[in-house]
């Protein structure tokens, strides 16, 4: 800026050009990383008390408390249905852990969250079973349901690019959601993530994988009943893939061991992608970019017309515990 | 400039048409066909339109390589293993060559299986003619990779 004094005009041109979360997210947007060596047991099993720990420790960090159901009370409140969204398009390979959904369950019911008011949901019932979570829908359990069984809302919802019908698991059953996606790469759209993994919540997923899902990804995550009810994302970043997905293709997966916790979907997203990007370069593989499926719809998620987070790694806070 | 082959659409007709009467049941090995493999649940067969809800995501490669139908069953082995078989039946062998192709082929073995293949451990594919095939084993153990290929070959031997 030149060194006369700033006007009006100027100050409303630097407002719209500051960093976009000062919008949407007061201060830095912060993305946790837990990591735990010692997850796996024999077999590659994955260690339940050691998953426990690791939530826990994940948890406390976001949220700076000494307990664990304490940080949980900051994410839900009793008397909320609350729904976890996982991610089962690659089967039993790589999918949402069962044993990460079983220790989310748990520490919702220690908050006081009642487990009939509990929902596993996805995008079908097949992909659900295909992962080795068993569809039930007893009213006094906690439910597992796709969203054929839960049906889609009649009206379309419209941003953009997107218009789709969504999932009455999102709008009807859920007050409140959980997403729980899982760390991995993606053929078309470069990785998918915390944003791109609420394409389970709604019924033409398939229409929009053009153009590398840019900008269909931000639209479809710009949908009110995404914005509004998802509330928190904890990335699977137990068993991570950096080639191939989403498909399950057991030679490019590698044993992350972690989670990856944030508010902030694009600032989540931005740091999964660039631990991708870690991982491709270890192995001598291209990047997204020289492939020509770099992620560009992380950054349309952070532009003035969606403000859905931040890109900028100077205002995400990465903590790794 | 190159003629046109008058029959052309023709046998891509057929092409099609035939792939309209293949029989899964009839291209996977059955429970005891292949020592140690058995057959879990009936196999499923997705039409390129519906792909994308067995592929999400990954179904426009698919697609755009001239996918006609994709068949996908699910196998055990020893009740340790599991593994996953999908047949994709492409127009044509321009269009099984397209995706075996689109495939890094890095950390892989080369396979003498079908047209080509390729082994990676603990999955392979292969193609042969209009055929494009992928094994997928959900679990390690140090005899899977000759299991595998075990299995693939009995299932090149039913694409004729």
């Amino acid at each position: 800026m030149n060194d006369r004094a700033m006007n009006r005009r100027d100050v409303l041109k630097a407002c719209l050009a500051a960093p976009l979360q000062s919008a949407a997210f007061q201060g830095k947007s912060k993305v946790v990383i837990a990591r735990d060596p010692l997850l796996r047991g024999p077999g590659h099993s994955i260690d339940q008390p050691h998953l426990l720990l690791m939530l826990d420790r994940a948890l406390q960090s976001f949220y700076d408390r000494d307990s664990a159901i304490e940080a949980w009370k900051r994410v839900v409140k009793p008397g909320e249905v609350v729904g976890l969204k996982v991610n089962c398009l690659a089967g039993r390979g790589n999918s949402t852990s069962v044993v990460l959904v079983d220790a989310i369950c748990e520490r919702l019911q220690q908050a006081g969250v009642s487990r009939h008011h509990i929902v596993i949901w996805d995008r079908l019932n097949q992909d659900l079973e295909s992962a080795g979570f068993r569809v039930s829908e007893w009213p006094d359990r906690i439910r597992y349901m796709g969203n054929d069984s839960s049906g889609y809302e009649s009206e379309l919802s419209v941003y953009g690019s997107a218009g789709s019908l969504m999932s009455q698991n999102l709008t009807r059953v859920c007050d409140t959601v959980i997403n729980l996606p899982v760390l991995k790469d993606h053929g078309i759209a470069g990785v998918t993530l915390a944003l791109k993994s609420m394409f389970g919540a709604i019924h033409n997923p398939n229409k929009y994988h053009v153009n590398v899902g840019d900008p269909y990804v931000a639209d479809v995550y710009m949908l009110p009943p995404i914005r509004q009810k998802v509330r928190l994302h904890i990335c699977d970043a137990i068993t991570a893939q950096y080639e191939g997905g989403p498909s399950y293709m057991p030679q490019w997966i590698w044993p992350y061991n972690g989670l990856i916790v944030a508010r902030d979907p694009v600032a989540l997203d931005y740091t999964g992608w660039q631990i991708i990007e870690q991982k491709r370069a270890e192995k001598g593989m291209k990047t997204l970019k020289e492939l020509r499926r770099e992620p560009a719809y992380i950054a349309t998620a952070a532009d003035a017309q969606h403000r859905l987070g931040t890109n900028d790694p100077q205002w995400i806070e990465r903590v790794e515990v | 400039m190159r003629r046109r082959n008058p029959f052309a659409a023709l046998i891509a007709v057929c092409a099609v048409s035939c792939g309209s009467r293949l029989d899964p049941n009839q291209l996977f090995p059955k429970t005891g066909d292949v020592p140690g493999w058995s057959q879990k649940g009936a196999p499923r067969t997705f039409e390129a339109a519906v792909l994308w809800r067995y592929l999400d995501g990954d179904a426009e490669r698919y697609v755009q390589a001239g996918v006609v139908r994709t068949f996908t069953a699910d196998y055990r082995h020893t009740d340790q293993i599991e593994a996953v078989a999908d047949i994709h039946v492409m127009r044509n062998a321009a269009g099984a060559r397209r995706i075996l192709e689109s495939e890094s082929a890095d950390g892989s073995q080369p396979l003498s299986l079908g047209d080509a293949g390729r082994h990676y451990g603990s999955s392979l594919i292969f193609r042969r003619g209009r055929y494009f095939v992928r094994l997928v084993a959900y679990q390690e153990a140090p005899q899977m990779p000759q299991d595998l290929v075990d299995l693939g070959r009995a299932i090149e031997a039913r694409l004729r």
